[in-house]
């Protein structure tokens, strides 16, 4: 029974990291791509003058969705229409049972491995499920009974079959290297050291399978370059177009999560899942009662900082709109403050006198904190590329996927293959 | 006009080696938009941005904007129904009813004087035709919305009233 449990409860964790990054995720693609672009993007919704820099604006958009009408072309296939949404989201966060989040957790004196399903064949599955995906999509496409998600429904089929053998073999290699098909094992393997000083990560042992794999992922995930199936300058908006309201979210949504599960592999087969680069986990444990205090302090002093900026702008900015608006410096420097003050209490506790199964826990917690990090960075940088690159024109895409990654991955495969026989 | 002389195919400069692999100038790109990223995190206030209900944009003294009907000393209009501006108007929006004035000296005034507003295209003809100077597009009100269609068909009270709303 308690093993029903702990599943249930990592299920839960991983639930709500997901759920709880697609808004956050959502306002940093609004509001990067507006700095980027030399705007200001969403700064208007706010809760009782409170506009958290625009973070509002998801909650606003969700419940307009939710409480839209829900228009459907007449001629769909109704059963495929409904399905299609919840198939996209069901897929997107499926891949996420087999990533590593943490190393393991001990509570109440039993080890927990931080894995929803630890299979053998992981890396197998995390494929299978990437070509799933585009199910959602094709089904909406064809669905919705209109050419242009037709078209789009197609183009996303084309492009998964092209990209998806780039992606099998750059994690071929990686598998010859690590020598398994469990996630668990090759996250593991990663936290050595090559000549003692090198961090044995993916992108360090296979960068050019690093290349193909994130290439690929761009294109599974259906993001710019890459994202011809919603091509809106060509095909209005692909596949979606023909649904709106609560289903239209979901397609949003579940773009959002195949881009914090695709961040998620790229840091669980790259970039050494949870672990911390020269910190193993016997050091960790070692260290854990200074590691604590120093963070502690570090939040101190940095959250000290933003009070102090929050308390210049609400002095500079007393009367600058004349409504609630101006309250809101006032508010973040309290909340700053108050995290400042929770922090020095903390310090009062005395954490470097932590015994060691606390030592434990923190080094499990730094190791899932570690993990998030590296994933919110790649969903950062999946929202920066879309900024950046303008999209692929159709043929330039085909050409990419199998003239170039479908060579180079092969070479990669039989050259790392060479190299792991002779060593 | 004639294409001699062009070349048959756009010829664009060929790619190095270093560009047809995309990856370097990915990597540039990435530093360009990031750059103008953080610069706008740290200036925001420096972006071109208008904040528009409370920041205003100042528009030139010939901008045409809402109309505005002249008054003589005595707070009657200047117009003398004299029909130019509806007869000059391309968009044709403007009613006018003349009716015979009081004074004998001056021979008509408008009994009603409409102007669709939802028909204007602000192109200031009118005021060009006027023989009286009584219409004007001065008032620099750019800011034209109402929730029903007949509201923008603005009456003679209205438009002797119309003042500048202190934009410019």
């Amino acid at each position: 029974m308690p093993i029903v449990l702990e599943s249930l409860a990592k299920i839960v964790f991983m639930f709500l990291l997901i759920l709880g990054m697609v808004p956050v995720l959502i306002w940093a693609e609004r509001k990067g791509a507006a700095f980027i672009q030399d705007r200001t993007g969403p700064n208007r919704a706010a809760i009782g003058g409170v506009r958290l820099a625009g973070l509002v604006h998801p909650i606003a958009d969700v419940l307009k969705l939710v409480f839209k009408e829900d228009v459907q072309p007449d001629a769909r296939h109704k059963a495929m229409y409904n399905m299609a949404p919840w198939a996209a989201m069901t897929i997107a966060v499926s891949s996420y049972a087999v990533i590593p989040f943490g190393d393991f957790i001990t509570i109440a004196g039993r080890k927990i491995p931080l894995v929803v399903a630890d299979l053998q064949v992981g890396a197998l599955y995390v494929l299978a499920v990437a070509s799933l995906g585009t199910y959602g999509v094709v089904m909406g496409g064809w669905a919705a009974n209109n050419k242009f998600t037709f078209l789009g429904g197609i183009r996303a089929t084309a492009q998964m079959i092209s990209y998806e053998i780039s992606m099998g073999l750059a994690l071929m290699g990686l598998m010859l290297v690590f020598a398994s098909l469990r996630i668990t094992d090759i996250v593991a393997g990663q936290g050595d050291l090559i000549f003692g000083f090198l961090p044995k990560w993916g992108v360090v042992v296979q960068p050019l399978g690093f290349v193909l794999f994130i290439t690929a992922v761009f294109a599974e995930t259906n993001r710019n370059p890459f994202d011809l199936p919603e091509g809106e300058s060509e095909i209005v908006a692909g596949f979606h177009l023909e649904y709106s309201s609560l289903k239209f979210a979901l397609f949003f949504m579940a773009e959002y999560c195949h881009m914090v599960v695709g961040a998620a592999l790229i840091s669980a087969f790259y970039f050494g899942g949870y672990q911390i680069p020269w910190l193993p986990r016997p050091v960790l444990e070692a260290h854990a009662g200074g590691l604590l205090t120093g963070k502690l302090i570090a939040i101190i002093i940095v959250s000290g900082i933003f009070a102090v900026l929050f308390l210049r702008r609400a002095q500079k900015e007393r009367n600058k709109f004349g409504d609630a608006r101006d309250r809101e410096p006032r508010i973040g420097a309290g909340l700053w403050l108050m995290v400042a003050a929770g922090a020095a209490g903390a310090l009062l506790l005395k954490p470097w006198h932590i015994g060691p199964q606390g030592a434990e826990m923190v080094a499990s917690i730094a190791q899932i904190f570690a993990f998030v990090g590296k994933v919110v960075f790649f969903a950062w940088l999946f929202i920066w590329v879309r900024w950046t690159l303008p999209r692929f024109r159709y043929d330039q895409l085909m050409h990419l996927g199998w003239k170039v990654m479908l060579p180079l991955g092969l070479a990669n495969l039989v050259v790392t293959a060479v190299v792991m026989a002779l060593v | 006009m004639s294409f001699e002389g062009l070349p048959a195919k756009a010829t664009g400069k060929k790619m190095t080696f270093l560009e047809s692999i995309y990856l370097v100038e990915i990597v540039r790109g990435l530093g360009v938009t990031i750059s103008h990223l953080v610069k706008n995190i740290f200036a925001t206030e420096a972006m071109p941005t208008m904040q528009y209900p409370e920041e205003k944009r100042v528009y030139s003294d010939r901008f045409r904007g809402r109309h505005h009907l002249m008054q003589r000393e005595d707070g009657t209009p200047r117009c003398v129904a004299c029909q130019m501006c509806s007869t000059y108007c391309p968009a044709d929006c403007i009613t006018i009813e003349g009716a015979e004035h009081p004074d004998p000296s001056i021979e008509k005034y408008p009994a009603s004087f409409e102007i669709d507003l939802l028909r204007c295209v602000f192109c200031g003809l009118c005021e060009e035709a006027c023989p009286c100077d009584a219409i004007r597009l001065d008032t620099g009100i750019y800011e034209i919305a109402a929730d029903d269609r007949a509201k923008f068909v603005v009456d003679k009270e209205f438009l002797l009233h119309n003042k500048s709303d202190g934009t410019r």
